[in-house]
């Protein structure tokens, strides 16, 4: 008998662990991971989390939305603190423009309660299904790096529960070295739980978009640098299988147009219906014949084309910075292997030649990107940072041929590496530890190791990517 | 993981690496089909009572493949009470699991009337309670996962109950009908469930005393080919070599007035 009642799990074991076992995968939907899923709602709940993985000998893994394309949020067999439900704006003060939220927020959220009052995030990604906490974690930028900087820079004041227990505030003067390293410390430092950040005060909820096509990439390179100081918003579409061919997209706020229906969350709502008839759920399925070389070729010429006329329109501030959400789940299009996204962050002096090289690469492997995106950066002071003084491009490879493809990707890194690029830790998924070492500098990485060993003694967070660049 | 191990890389988009458990995996079959998974680019904990002989595998396939393929972890199948933190332990170790393989298994030949009590306890323990023990961990984890696959191997001896040795039979055919059960529960969400029926291999088993003379027996190289196979087109029962399956079929249907006269 004694056998039986061995294997009889105990009811908290039951309760916690098998029933939220779960596979999770993530944005670009190329890893999959199974892993324990828990959604914790207070941080006595998170600190429960920890306990519990202390004695099961699990590690534990952030993860808000889900919405990195590589392994920032995934933990192969562990625990995942899904933090997700821990989504109230906490106070909101339309006067000063200061927002106090938990870490589960979602920039979509934040928008819809601050536009109507005449507020806009100062830092957006591309899509507003993004977490506060998520976006911290990389130390999200957008298309204003150039002016605005990451979103670390408007954070006034955090707090986070550490794994020992420990519950610190930090802000720019109070535990600089926290707060400096936790903001694009990848949840590994400790959780952040409420975030304290100032809104960017607009009068319209309109921008004024100029568009212009480019021919050359060296055309193309030198808009953003000579565009970017006349503009509040700046970014470029670079065609990658006919190299050179290119459109700028650069914004300004808009002061003359102060419609307050325009603020409204439903006027800048995007249309969930394509020509008000076809639900854009269903566009992916459309989309799927066309990525492949031969079709994203002719979206791409048919694209330049359309962008060759230089015009000027309105557009309402959701529509210009969230694309990604333009077309749901657009990301499934790639197929079951789905997508990879190699973004290089790249000092204004090289960038043009080691593009160059890299989009010749692209040809020589027959592996083209199907999407090219730049930005203009500038360098901030967290202690992970991916920028520079220069510009960002960020390509898109659907999943194929995969050894070929990872020859390839590790001789880009070689070649951003020797032109002092950097690298963004929510993007790329193929970084090695000898890449992350090189262009973080061992004085950084023995430092973020020093502060983990400090706010984690036990190492009880860790993730894949953690594994995988510092492991 | 034991310390003196490497960790098991971590797989990325463009290097994917599958996940396999294999219990009882230090010699005969089991060490062939860990050579040939590893082979195949999985990933593999293995699992044995022998620490020596797991060590000298798995360095032996981390050599072949210049990198952590495999780690091993020392375990008698009949400690029931381990399985629960250890499973938990090794897919954390490999990063999640695809696959599991249950090779491990006892056998004990009795000489013509004899009843050994104690080596039938033993078998039923290595070949049936112990396969239950480690599969109703993996089963509710491959249930939600909503994929996977288990592979039980079990033998042709579980298809009658013979003469020659009762205790054997017995645990194999409770091992092919807990197999069948599980497949059963889990074809719905998505986990195949493969049942190994091997004849006679020529491994050290054919040495031990009373053992029968080799009958269309395969070499443990030809065993694991013959599983990866089925492995690999996710089947529900081969049988090894696929000339069994034939034999097996007239077996199965001799009838009893006949069957309890013969002699093996």
């Amino acid at each position: 008998m004694t056998i039986l009642y061995s294997l009889i799990p105990t009811p908290f074991t039951m309760k916690t662990f098998n029933n939220t076992f779960t596979t999770l995968d993530n944005f670009g939907h190329s890893m999959r991971a199974p892993s324990y899923r828990l959604r914790p709602k207070t941080p006595d709940e998170i600190y429960e989390a920890f306990q519990l993985a202390r004695k099961s000998g699990l590690t534990v893994t952030l993860r808000g939305a889900g919405r990195s394309y590589n392994d920032a949020a995934l933990n192969g067999g562990g625990i995942v603190l899904d933090l997700s439900a821990m989504n109230r704006i906490v106070e909101w003060d339309a006067a000063t423009g200061f927002v106090c939220c938990e870490a589960g927020v979602t920039l979509e959220q934040l928008w819809h309660k601050v536009l109507p009052d005449g507020w806009w995030p100062p830092v957006v990604s591309g899509t507003m299904a993004t977490t506060l906490g998520g976006c911290l974690g990389a130390n999200i930028h957008g298309k204003n790096n150039f002016r605005m900087g990451t979103i670390g820079e408007h954070v006034t004041e955090f707090t986070a529960l550490l794994p020992t227990g420990a519950q610190v505030t930090c802000s720019p003067s109070l535990n600089a070295d926290l707060f400096y390293s936790m903001i694009s410390g990848l949840g590994m430092l400790g959780v952040i739980t409420m975030v304290r950040l100032k809104m960017k005060k607009v009068e319209s909820g309109l921008l004024e978009v100029h568009a212009w096509p480019t021919r050359t990439i060296e055309e193309h390179l030198n808009s953003l640098l000579e565009g970017a100081p006349n503009y509040d918003y700046i970014v470029g579409w670079l065609d990658t299988i006919t190299v050179g061919h290119g459109q700028i997209h650069a914004a300004n706020y808009v002061h003359d147009d102060p419609d307050p229906a325009k603020m409204q969350v439903r006027y800048q709502t995007l249309p969930d219906r394509l020509f008000g008839v076809m639900p854009k759920s269903l566009l992916h399925y459309f989309m799927t014949p066309f990525v492949n070389d031969l079709g994203w070729w002719g979206i791409n010429n048919a694209k330049y084309i359309a962008s060759l006329r230089r015009h000027t329109f309105r557009q309402s501030h959701a529509a210009f910075h969230f694309l990604l959400d333009y077309v749901p789940d657009w990301e499934l299009s790639s197929g079951r292997a789905g997508l990879i996204q190699y973004q290089s962050f790249v000092p204004k002096e090289t960038a043009l030649q080691a593009w160059t090289t890299i989009l010749a690469r692209t040809k020589k492997f027959g592996l083209p990107s199907y999407l090219g995106v730049t930005k203009r950066h500038r360098p901030d002071n967290f202690l992970l940072t991916h920028a520079v003084d220069g510009f960002s491009l960020a390509l898109d490879f659907k999943v194929r041929r995969r050894e070929e493809m990872s020859k390839m990707l590790q001789e880009f890194d070689q070649i951003i590496l020797e032109a002092g690029g950097r690298f963004y830790f929510a993007k790329n998924s193929e970084t090695t530890p000898k890449t992350a070492l090189a262009f973080l500098g061992e004085e950084t990485v023995s430092k973020f190791k020093k502060l983990k060993k400090r706010t984690d003694p036990d190492g009880l967070l860790e993730s894949d990517l953690y594994r995988r660049v510092f492991g | 993981m034991p310390e003196t191990q490497t960790m098991i890389p971590r797989a990325t988009p463009l290097i994917p690496r599958k996940k396999a458990i294999l219990i009882g995996a230090a010699g005969g079959i089991g060490a062939q089909v860990a050579r040939r998974l590893a082979r195949e680019g999985y990933v593999l904990a293995l699992l044995d009572r022998s620490e020596e002989m797991l060590k000298t595998l798995c360095a032996e396939i981390n050599q072949a493949h210049g990198e952590s393929r495999a780690i091993f972890y020392i375990h008698d199948v009949t400690a029931y009470d381990q399985v629960t933190g250890l499973f938990r332990k090794i897919v954390a170790d490999l990063g999640g699991l695809d696959l599991f393989v249950y090779v491990a298994g006892a056998i004990y030949f009795p000489a013509i009337d004899e009843f050994n009590f104690a080596e039938d306890y033993k078998m039923v323990e290595v070949n049936l309670l112990g396969a239950m023990a480690w599969m109703s961990q993996v089963a509710p984890v491959f249930q939600s996962m909503r994929g996977g696959q288990i592979v039980g191997v079990s033998s042709v001896a579980g298809d009658r109950g013979r003469v020659s040795n009762p205790g054997y039979n017995t645990s194999k055919a409770g091992f092919t009908c807990y197999l069948e059960a599980l497949r059963n529960r889990l074809t719905r969400h998505g986990v195949n469930v493969l049942t190994i029926k091997p004849g006679m291999v020529k491994t050290e088993i054919l040495n031990l005393p009373n053992a029968p003379k080799p009958v269309l027996a395969v070499t443990p190289d030809q065993a694991a080919d013959g599983i990866w196979n089925a492995i690999k087109k996710r089947k529900q029962v081969a049988y090894i070599s696929g000339l069994w399956r034939w034999v097996m079929l007239a077996l199965t249907h001799t009838p009893s007035v006949i069957f309890r006269r013969l002699s093996f």
